[in-house]
C-alpha cells in the first residue's frame, strides 16, 4: 500500500520516478528544478535506486546524454527550466524525432531577459513544437501521478514519444503538500518493465538519426505527426487504467463547475486552485461562472476543447506567457484555431497573467469575469489584456 | 563645535552601485573579496572607465555586473565569454573584463573559454573558483575536489576536477595566474597586470563557499582560508601542470605565465584586411 506523506512536491517526484526504477539520470542544476534531481541523486548515492546518476556539464548535455541512455534501451530521466530547457531544445527534438521515450520534468520558469526565475509558462510554450507529449500538473498529487503517467505512455509501443510533465517552479515545485506516494509493488502494477522496441544493439544494428534527403523528410515529419495524434487514445487509456487501480481521475480536459455556465475561465496548471475559488465564490454570489483546465498541451485536445467550450456564450482564456504581435497570448491562439476549425465562434477574451512570478489572486480573476460579462453583454470586441501591468 | 556629520563612504563607492547593495553573498563567501580586488585594480589602473565594460554570466559570482557602476552585462549561463568577444571585436577600444563563476567558465561554458584563449583575444578573465555551483545550492561542477562531497554527489566526486591554469594555457592564454582570495594584495596587482596585458589574461581565484561547498565537506570558512594561508606556495612561473588543486599536496599560486603572442584583433587586421592601398 502507498503511503499518504507531507513532502516537498519536487521531493515527490524524485520520489516516484525512482520507484519507476530509472536506469539513467542526466542533469544539470537549474533553480527551481535542481531539488527533483538533486533528491535522485541522494536515492542513488543511499542505494535505494540502482541507477546511473550523470551530473552533466549543461543541458544540453543532458538531453544528448538521455538520448543516447534511451537508444541503449536504458530507462531515461531529466529535469530543468526555462533557460536550462531552451539550451537543450537542440536535442530535444532529436528525442522526439527519433522516437525515444524519455521523460523529464519541468519546473515550468520564465525565459530571460531581463533574469527572472519565478514561475510562468514562457519555457512551456516555447517547447510547443518539440514534438513531445506534454501534461500539465496543478498540484503535488498530480506531478506524482503524471509522472508515473507519463512512463507508461512514453513506452507504449504505440506511442514511443518523449514525455513532460509541467508543474509550476516555486508554486508548486518548492510547496510541501500532502500526497500519496504510492508503494514499489503499485507502480510496477501499473507500470510494465521497460521493453525498448527501438534500440542499439550489435546483433541487429541500426543506426538512429542520419540523414534524412528531401525524399524522405516530409514522411518523417508526417510520421510524426501520426504518432502524436495516435497517443492520444492512449494517454487516455493509461489514466483510465490509472483511476481503475488508484481512483483519481484523469482526462485531457478537466472541468469545475461548468454546469449551466455562461462564462468559461481556461486555465493551465497550479492558478486553476486559485481560480476555482474564485469561481466557488462567483458562484456564491450567483454568477455564472465556470472553469476549464487543461491537462494535455500536447497532442492538443481540441475536440474535448472545443466540446466543453462550446457550452458557454464567453470564455476567458488566460494565458501565462506571450506571443508577441498575435493579440492572443498562445493558448488563446490554439483555441481560437480549435472553436474556428470546429465551426464555434463564442465570445473569447484573453488575459495574459502571472508572468514571470506576479501573483494572480482571487480578485483578479473576479476582474477578468466582469471584464468578459461586460464585453459581451455590451458586444464589445473581443479584447486582449495583459492583468495588472503598470503603464 | 559643529559634528561633523558621517556620511558612510568606501574608496570604491564610484564603481559600485551602492542602491543594490545589500549583496546576495553568504557570510564568509569569498567573492566580494575578489569582486573589490577587480574594482580596486580598475580604480588604480589609470584605465579610462568610460571604455571599461564588465560581462558576467550565471551564478553567485555573476551578480558582479549588475553590483558595479560601469557599463556591464549580465549574460545568460556560460556565455560570458562570447558575449565579450563579441563587444570587444565591435569596439577594440573598450577594455573588457569578464568576471566570473568556475561552474560558468568552465562548465556550461567551458568551450568558449579554451576557443577565446586560442585566439589570443584581449579580454581580462577572472574566475572566482569555489569549486561547486554555489548559487544553485551545492552541486558538483567540474572544478569540484575527487570524492569532495555536493548535494549531487553525496558519496563523494568520482571524477577529476579541471587544472584551470593549465587548460587555459594549453589551450593558448598568455597571461596565466592564479590567487586566492586570502592573497588580496597579490591579487590586487595581478588584475592590474591583466589589464594592462595584450591577449587573453586570465586569473584563477580561490574562493570559499561556507554555505554551498563548506557545510558538506566539514570545511569552516576559517578553515578555509586556513589551507589558503598554510597549504598554498607561491611560485611565480611555475609550470601550469604543477598547478593541480590539491591543498593535500599543497596548491601554487602565482603568476604562471606571461608571453606575447599577436592577439585576435591584430592578426584578424593583418589577415582578413586588404591593405589600404589594395582597398582603393
Amino acid at each position: 500500500m502507498g503511503k499518504r506523506v507531507g513532502m516537498e512536491v519536487s521531493i515527490a517526484a524524485a520520489e516516484v520516478v525512482g520507484l519507476c526504477d530509472v536506469d539513467v539520470i542526466a542533469a544539470y542544476p537549474i533553480t527551481p528544478q535542481t531539488h527533483i534531481v538533486e533528491h535522485l541523486s541522494e536515492l542513488v548515492a543511499e542505494g535505494h535506486l540502482d541507477a546511473e546518476f550523470v551530473p552533466v556539464e549543461s543541458e544540453h548535455s543532458a538531453m544528448s546524454t538521455c538520448v543516447g541512455a534511451a537508444a541503449a534501451g536504458a530507462r531515461t530521466f531529466t529535469s530543468t527550466s526555462s533557460q536550462g530547457y531552451a539550451l537543450m531544445a537542440e536535442i530535444c527534438y532529436i528525442a522526439s524525432s527519433l522516437r525515444l521515450p524519455i521523460v523529464m520534468a519541468v519546473a515550468n520558469r520564465a525565459l530571460s531577459a531581463p533574469i527572472n526565475i519565478w514561475n510562468d509558462h514562457a519555457d512551456m510554450m516555447m517547447s510547443r513544437d518539440t514534438g513531445w507529449i506534454q501534461t500539465v500538473a496543478e498540484n503535488g498529487q498530480e506531478v506524482v501521478d503524471l509522472l508515473l503517467h507519463a512512463y507508461r505512455v512514453a513506452e507504449d509501443p504505440r506511442v514511443l514519444l518523449p514525455v513532460i510533465v509541467n508543474l509550476d517552479g516555486f508554486t508548486l515545485s518548492h510547496m510541501i503538500e500532502p500526497i500519496w506516494l504510492p508503494d514499489k509493488e503499485e507502480v510496477d502494477r501499473y507500470l510494465p518493465p521497460y521493453k525498448p522496441k527501438l534500440r542499439l544493439d550489435p546483433r541487429n544494428p541500426m543506426t538512429f538519426g542520419p540523414v534524412g534527403m528531401p525524399e524522405v523528410y516530409t514522411e518523417a515529419k508526417k510520421a510524426q505527426d501520426e504518432a502524436m495524434n495516435g497517443a492520444l487514445p492512449v494517454i487516455i487509456e493509461a489514466w483510465g487504467e490509472f483511476e481503475k487501480q488508484f481512483g483519481r481521475a484523469y482526462r485531457p480536459v478537466e472541468t469545475y463547475k461548468t454546469d449551466g455556465a455562461e462564462i468559461l475561465f481556461l486555465t493551465m496548471g497550479s492558478i486553476s486552485e486559485t481560480a476555482m475559488t474564485a469561481v466557488d465564490k462567483m458562484r456564491a454570489e450567483g454568477k455564472k461562472v465556470g472553469l476549464v483546465r487543461l491537462r494535455l498541451w500536447r497532442p492538443f485536445p481540441a475536440k474535448e476543447l472545443v466540446d466543453v467550450l462550446k457550452r458557454a456564450k464567453a470564455v476567458a482564456v488566460v494565458d501565462r506567457a506571450m506571443a508577441f504581435s498575435t493579440r492572443s497570448g498562445p493558448l488563446c491562439v490554439e483555441v481560437k484555431a480549435a472553436l474556428y476549425d470546429h465551426g464555434v465562434s463564442p465570445y473569447v477574451q484573453n488575459f495574459i497573467a502571472g508572468l514571470g512570478g506576479r501573483d494572480v489572486t482571487v480578485e483578479d480573476f473576479e476582474a477578468m469575469a466582469a471584464k468578459t460579462g461586460d464585453g459581451l453583454s455590451k458586444g464589445l470586441p473581443m479584447a486582449y489584456e495583459i492583468v495588472n501591468v503598470r503603464e | 563645535m559643529k559634528k561633523a556629520k558621517a556620511s558612510p563612504s568606501h574608496p570604491l563607492d564610484a564603481l559600485v552601485r551602492t542602491e543594490r547593495i545589500p549583496h546576495i553573498w553568504c557570510p564568509g563567501c569569498g567573492i566580494g573579496t575578489a569582486f573589490s580586488a577587480c574594482l580596486m585594480a580598475l580604480h588604480t589602473s589609470g584605465l579610462d572607465l568610460d571604455k571599461t565594460v564588465m560581462v558576467s554570466g550565471i551564478g553567485c559570482s555573476g551578480r558582479a555586473a549588475g553590483y558595479t557602476r560601469l557599463d556591464s552585462y549580465h549574460t545568460t549561463h556560460g556565455r560570458a565569454i562570447p558575449f565579450a568577444t563579441g563587444m570587444k571585436l565591435a569596439k577594440p577600444e573598450l577594455q573588457v573584463i569578464v568576471f566570473s563563476g568556475d561552474g560558468d567558465l568552465f562548465a556550461i561554458g567551458g568551450n568558449h573559454i579554451i576557443h577565446a584563449a586560442r585566439r589570443n583575444i584581449d579580454l581580462t578573465v577572472l574566475c572566482v573558483n569555489n569549486l561547486n555551483y554555489g548559487m544553485t545550492g551545492g552541486q558538483v561542477a567540474a572544478t569540484t575536489p575527487t570524492l569532495a562531497k555536493t548535494t549531487t554527489t553525496p558519496r563523494g566526486n568520482p571524477e577529476q576536477p579541471f587544472n584551470l591554469p593549465l587548460l587555459v594555457y594549453a589551450a593558448g592564454a598568455t597571461y596565466v595566474a592564479r590567487w586566492t582570495i586570502l592573497h588580496t594584495r597579490d591579487l590586487t596587482q595581478s588584475v592590474q597586470e591583466a589589464l594592462h596585458h595584450k591577449g587573453f589574461a586570465f586569473i584563477e581565484v580561490l574562493a570559499p563557499c561556507p554555505t554551498g561547498y563548506g557545510r558538506r565537506n566539514k570545511e569552516r570558512p576559517l578553515d578555509t582560508l586556513k589551507l589558503y594561508q598554510e597549504r598554498t606556495l607561491i611560485k611565480n612561473g611555475a609550470n601550469p601542470a604543477e598547478a593541480f588543486l590539491d591543498f593535500e599536496r599543497g596548491v601554487v599560486l602565482g603568476k604562471f605565465v606571461e608571453e606575447q603572442r599577436p592577439t585576435c584583433i591584430e592578426m584578424y587586421d593583418r589577415t582578413c584586411r586588404l591593405p589600404d592601398s589594395a582597398a582603393g
